[in-house]
C-alpha cells in the first residue's frame, strides 16, 4: 500500500537528523513514508517538510547555499505544512546575533543570544547557557500541533539563543529562561519550535503525530 | 516555574553489555542495554548517560549498534562518554545516535579535540567529564584514566577552560566519593558549577534520594547522575522525582 503522504527530512549536513527521521517514523507508521534528502527535487515533490539542523546560524547558511537550498526551503516554508526545528527555527528569521548573519528572512524577526551570567532567583542564582533540559511550553495560540497536549507541558531543550520574533502575534509558544521567549512560532503552513520535539518523549511524539496529520491550516 | 533539574541514570557498558547488576522486575535480559533504557525512560528519566568501560579498542565499537538500538525506541537524550580519542569519534558516536558526547581523558591530553569537536558539531553536544579528587589543601585535582593518573590541573580552573574552549556541559565525578554512598562532594561541586557558565551534572557517591536533592540544593547542580542506587532497584526515577519536589526543586513529571 502507497503511504498518504511523503515528508521529507531536509538533510544539508547540519547535525545528525537520524533521531527526527526515527521519531518520525516511529509516529506515522504507515501513515508516511520518512524521507531524508537534500535533494531538491524530492523536497518539492514531498507533501510535508521537517527542517531541522544544530550547530551554528553561519554554518546552516552557507551549508543551504552550498547545497543550492536556499530557495526550495524558503518555498516549502511557504507552501505545504513545515516544521522547523531548533536551528531551523531561527534559520527562518531575518537576522542572528550568532556571527551576525542573515537568515532567510521568511519571518520577521531576530535571533539573540541568551544574557550570559544573569543572575537568577533559582537555585545555584545564576543563567547557564545552553539553557538545557527540561522547560515548560506555555500554548499562547491554539494550535492543531498542540492538539492533545497538556498547556505548559515539559519539552526538551538545548540552545543558546532564541528568536525575538518582530510580531508577537507570531508567537504560539512560550517558556521562560529566565524571561519569556518564543518556543514556538506559527505563521499559515508553517510551524517551528525551538524545543526537540524527537528527543521530548510522550510531548514531543504527540506534537510530531499531529504534524504527521496536520492539513497545514492554523484552525 | 521554568527549567527542571534533571535525573540522570548511567549504565556502563561493556563489549555491548551493560554491568553492574540492574534489578528490575520483569526484565527478560538484566543486560540487554535496550531493555533497560525502555525501562527508565518509562520511569521518567530525563536523559541517560552511557558510559563506555570497554577495555580493549578491538570491542569499543560494539557500543554503536546499542546507541542505534535505543536511539530508535527511546524518545530522551542520549549521552555517551568513554573512550572518545579524537573528532572522528564524535561523529561516529552522534551518527550512531548519541545526543551528546563525554570527554574525559582526552580532553586532557589533548583540549584541542574539545575545541575542535565543538566547532565541528557545536557546544551543545559536548560534554567534558571531570574527575576530581580532593587534594587536602581546600582544592581539587583532575585525575585522569578512570581516576588513576593525576594530572596536576586545578579542577575549578580546569573547569572554566573546558567551558572556553567549548564544552557544552561539565559531568563533574569526585573520585574520593564515587562508590562509597555517602552522597555527592558538595563543595567541590557548588565550586565548579558556580565557577562556570555552562550545566554542571553532579556524579559520584549517591546513596539515597536525599543526596540527589543535596546536589542540586547545596551543590549547585543542573542535573544529578546515579547509577547503583537505580540498577539495584532500591529507588525507581518516579521516587526520585517526588522526592526532589517534595524539596521545592523543579522537576519534570511524567
Amino acid at each position: 500500500m502507497k503511504p498518504a503522504s511523503r515528508i521529507a527530512v531536509i538533510d544539508y549536513g547540519m547535525g545528525n537528523l537520524r533521531s527526527v527521521a526515527q521519531a518520525l517514523r516511529h509516529v506515522a507508521g504507515a501513515q508516511a513514508e520518512v524521507l531524508v534528502t537534500g535533494d531538491a527535487q524530492q523536497i518539492r515533490d514531498a507533501d510535508k517538510v521537517v527542517f531541522p539542523g544544530v550547530g551554528a546560524m553561519r554554518d546552516c547558511m552557507r551549508a543551504l547555499d552550498a547545497q543550492g537550498l536556499r530557495e526550495t526551503v524558503t518555498n516549502a516554508a511557504q507552501e505545504k505544512p513545515f516544521l522547523g526545528i531548533c536551528l531551523g527555527m531561527q534559520a527562518l528569521f531575518s537576522h542572528s546575533e550568532e556571527g551576525d548573519v542573515s537568515g532567510l528572512g521568511i519571518l520577521p524577526g531576530r535571533v539573540r543570544r541568551f544574557p550570559e551570567s544573569l543572575q537568577t532567583e533559582a537555585v545555584g542564582g545564576r543563567l547557564k547557557v545552553p539553557h538545557m533540559g527540561w522547560n515548560e511550553v506555555g500554548m499562547v495560540t491554539p494550535h492543531p500541533l498542540w492538539a492533545g497536549i497538556a498547556d505548559q507541558s515539559r519539552f526538551y531543550f538545548v540552545h543558546s539563543y532564541y528568536v525575538q520574533p518582530d510580531d508577537v502575534r507570531l508567537m504560539a509558544g512560550s517558556t521562560a529562561y529566565p524571561f519569556a521567549f518564543a518556543s514556538a512560532v506559527a505563521r499559515d503552513n508553517l510551524f517551528a519550535v525551538q524545543f526537540h520535539p524527537e528527543k521530548s518523549q510522550q510531548a514531543g511524539l504527540a506534537l510530531l503525530g499531529n504534524f504527521v496529520s496536520w492539513n497545514g491550516k492554523m484552525t | 516555574m521554568g527549567l527542571a533539574k534533571r535525573i540522570i541514570p548511567c549504565l556502563d557498558v561493556r563489549a555491548g553489555r551493560v554491568v553492574k547488576g540492574v534489578s528490575f522486575v520483569g526484565l527478560r535480559d538484566a543486560g540487554d542495554p535496550v531493555e533497560i533504557a525502555r525501562r527508565y525512560d518509562s520511569e521518567g528519566a530525563d536523559e541517560l548517560t552511557f558510559l563506555d568501560i570497554t577495555a580493549s579498542v578491538e570491542e569499543r565499537d560494539l557500543i554503536l549498534p546499542i546507541i542505534e538500538a535505543v536511539a530508535a525506541q527511546v524518545f530522551i537524550p542520549l549521552t555517551v562518554g568513554g573512550g572518545v580519542k579524537e573528532a572522528g569519534d564524535v561523529r561516529r558516536l552522534l551518527n550512531a545516535g548519541a545526543d551528546k558526547v563525554s570527554i574525559n581523558t582526552t580532553a586532557v591530553l589533548n583540549p584541542r579535540v574539545v575545541a575542535e569537536a565543538a566547532e565541528r558539531f557545536g557546544s551543545q553536544c559536548i560534554v567534558v567529564a571531570i574527575d576530581a579528587k580532593d587534594n587536602g589543601q581546600g582544592g581539587w585535582e583532575v585525575y585522569t584514566h578512570g581516576g588513576r593518573k593525576a594530572t596536576g590541573l586545578d579542577a575549578v580552573a580546569w573547569a572554566e577552560h573546558m567551558q572556553k574552549m567549548g564544552a557544552g556541559e561539565i559531568l563533574l565525578t569526585s573520585i574520593d566519593r564515587d562508590g562509597t554512598r555517602n552522597g555527592f562532594n558538595l563543595p567541590l561541586t557548588r565550586a565548579i558549577s558556580d565557577a562556570v557558565g555552562i550545566p554542571v551534572i553532579a556524579s559520584g557517591g549517591v546513596g539515597n534520594l536525599q543526596h540527589l536533592a543535596d546536589g542540586i540544593l547545596h551543590g549547585h547542580a543542573d542535573a544529578v547522575l546515579a547509577a547503583s542506587i537505580f540498577h539495584f532497584g532500591e529507588y525507581s526515577v518516579q521516587q526520585a522525582k517526588a522526592h526532589l519536589r517534595q524539596q521545592g526543586i523543579e522537576v519534570r513529571l511524567t
